[in-house]
């Protein structure tokens, strides 16, 4: 994209360049809940998990205070065409952001629940899947900043495989808990924790969809195909 | 910059679109040798609004001007291609200028009221083209001044000075005067320019209105009221149309890089 020239007024374009670093802020504090709740499963760490659940509060006030700045731009500078696709991103993704917080809060107490429990079983699945949506989410918050519409196509796509990968893991956790009823406790809260890292990865196509859209003008065809099938599995399962 | 691409549906000639009122084909238009508009093609759909906007000396004023052919009272101006209002080219030497100007009623920046009585005002053009009794010339005074909004302000002291009337008052009156002769086009160059925020907001209403009876093209500085009032929204850059297209489109998505960067304050 050849870049854009910049604004008369000065003091807009700070505020529009302000508005993208503050969801820079808030996409790196996304990022970090989401890498420490994952490792605070993997390496059973319970003071990890408690640091995410702790730092929750600041990503929500992270995320009203981008509403507050893109209420007041809006009403104070009335954007139009590209730049008022980028202040209605931003409000947008900011809420994407605030419920991938969320998850990651969420995965981190489900953490200190699952350590409690002694479990024989590997969790080299869930490791896969939690290193897909880290690698999606930030190329993804990544786009935001670059306003890179290829780049946002490639991460709406590659949600396709954390899908993939949310119904195997689905399946394996499924055979634990037949294999021995004593499983069921951690499979089921692994089981959320895989459906918090797949739902991730549908607030990262959110945003994804809302760069391309800010970009272009344009939006992305609805028809991504969507990769849960789990609901199919449990049909055919008579369960 | 191309004025084909930028010639997208509700501008083109359609059995499913808007009929055009007024329709403008490969119009150039010179001040003796500046050569200020450039092959425009535009249409301007019945009943609806159309705004025109561009930076100062982009053209846009110009079109306005040749709409009623104002142009023809200044020596060396000229202008060549086909402007078509309704089946007549009003391009065409022999067309009477006086029909013309019954046909296509202009407001301009400044309120302009003659130094008269509000109704000699608003009668003041009816009287150049019908002959009215007293009874339906008052009818037709009162259509017009409640037409624009402002008879309840006015119905009182008819018989008083228009000068006294406050800006936006003069300014719906001139509205008020330019209607009365009911005219099929009505041209608004910058109408809101020199009024307050309220006076500007009633005149937007008005133009709201207005559009049900007759094709209305405005000239605007003011990007914000091009969305409001406008159907359509035509850029026009260094005497070219850059794009035109539905207001909700340009203000959101323009398809020209040089519209975006005018409307989002990039340059101009």
């Amino acid at each position: 994209m050849p870049s854009e020239p910049k604004h008369i007024v000065t003091s807009f374009e700070a505020d529009l360049k302000k508005l993208r670093d503050m969801i820079a802020t808030m996409g790196g504090l996304v990022e970090r809940a989401v890498a420490d709740a994952s490792a605070a499963l993997l390496t059973r760490n319970a003071e990890l998990a408690a640091h995410v659940i702790e730092n929750d509060p600041a990503i929500d006030a992270e995320q009203h205070a981008v509403e507050q700045f893109a209420v007041r731009l809006l009403a104070l500078r009335q954007p139009v065409a590209d730049d008022l696709r980028h202040v209605i991103q931003a409000l947008k993704v900011v809420t994407d952001l605030e419920r991938v917080g969320d998850y990651a809060a969420n995965i981190a107490k489900r953490s200190i629940v699952v350590n409690q429990v002694a479990s024989s079983f590997s969790l080299s699945s869930l490791r896969q899947m939690s290193m897909l949506v880290q690698q999606n989410l930030k190329s993804c918050i990544d786009t935001v900043g670059e306003a890179n519409p290829g780049k946002a196509i490639a991460v709406w796509r590659a949600d396709q495989m954390v899908d993939d990968l949310y119904n195997t893991i689905f399946r394996e956790l499924i055979t634990y808990m037949m294999e021995d009823a004593r499983n069921i406790t951690a499979c089921t809260h692994l089981l959320f924790i895989a459906k918090n890292l797949e739902r991730i990865g549908d607030h990262t196509t959110n945003i994804a969809e809302l760069t391309y859209y800010a970009v272009t003008g344009e939006n992305l065809p609805d028809f991504r195909p969507k990769g849960d099938q789990t609901s199919a599995y449990v049909h055919n399962l008579n369960v | 910059m191309s004025t084909q691409a930028a010639f997208p549906a509700p501008f083109a000639h359609s059995a499913a679109g808007p009929v055009p009122r007024v329709s403008i084909r490969n119009l150039n238009f010179y001040y003796g040798a500046t050569h200020a508009l450039k092959n425009v093609s535009i249409n301007f759909p019945d009943r609806q609004t159309t705004a025109m906007i561009g930076p100062s000396g982009c053209g846009k004023s110009t079109l306005l001007r040749i709409l009623n052919r104002m142009y023809d009272l200044y020596p060396g101006q000229r202008a060549e291609g086909e402007v078509m209002i309704g089946s007549q080219n009003i391009l065409d030497p022999g067309l009477n200028l006086n029909l013309l100007r019954r046909r296509v009623g202009m407001v301009f920046q400044k309120p302009t009221p003659f130094p008269k009585s509000i109704y000699e005002n608003v009668v003041f053009g009816v009287r150049l083209h019908e002959k009215l009794g007293k009874a339906e010339m008052d009818e037709r005074v009162e259509w017009a001044l409640t037409r624009s909004a402002l008879w309840g302000e006015v119905k009182d002291r008819l018989n008083s000075s228009a000068l006294g009337l406050s800006g936006g008052q003069q300014q719906r009156l001139c509205i008020a005067r330019s209607i009365a002769v009911r005219p099929e086009v009505l041209l608004l160059d910058e109408p809101t320019s020199a009024l307050d925020p309220i006076s500007t907001l009633k005149i937007e209403e008005l133009v709201d209105e207005l559009k049900q009876d007759f094709t209305i093209v405005i000239v605007t500085h003011n990007m914000q009221q091009a969305g409001r009032c406008a159907d359509q929204v035509a850029f026009f850059y260094l005497g070219e149309l850059v794009e035109a297209g539905p207001s909700s489109q340009i203000f959101t998505a323009p398809r020209e890089r040089k519209t975006q960067e005018y409307i989002t304050g990039r340059f101009g």
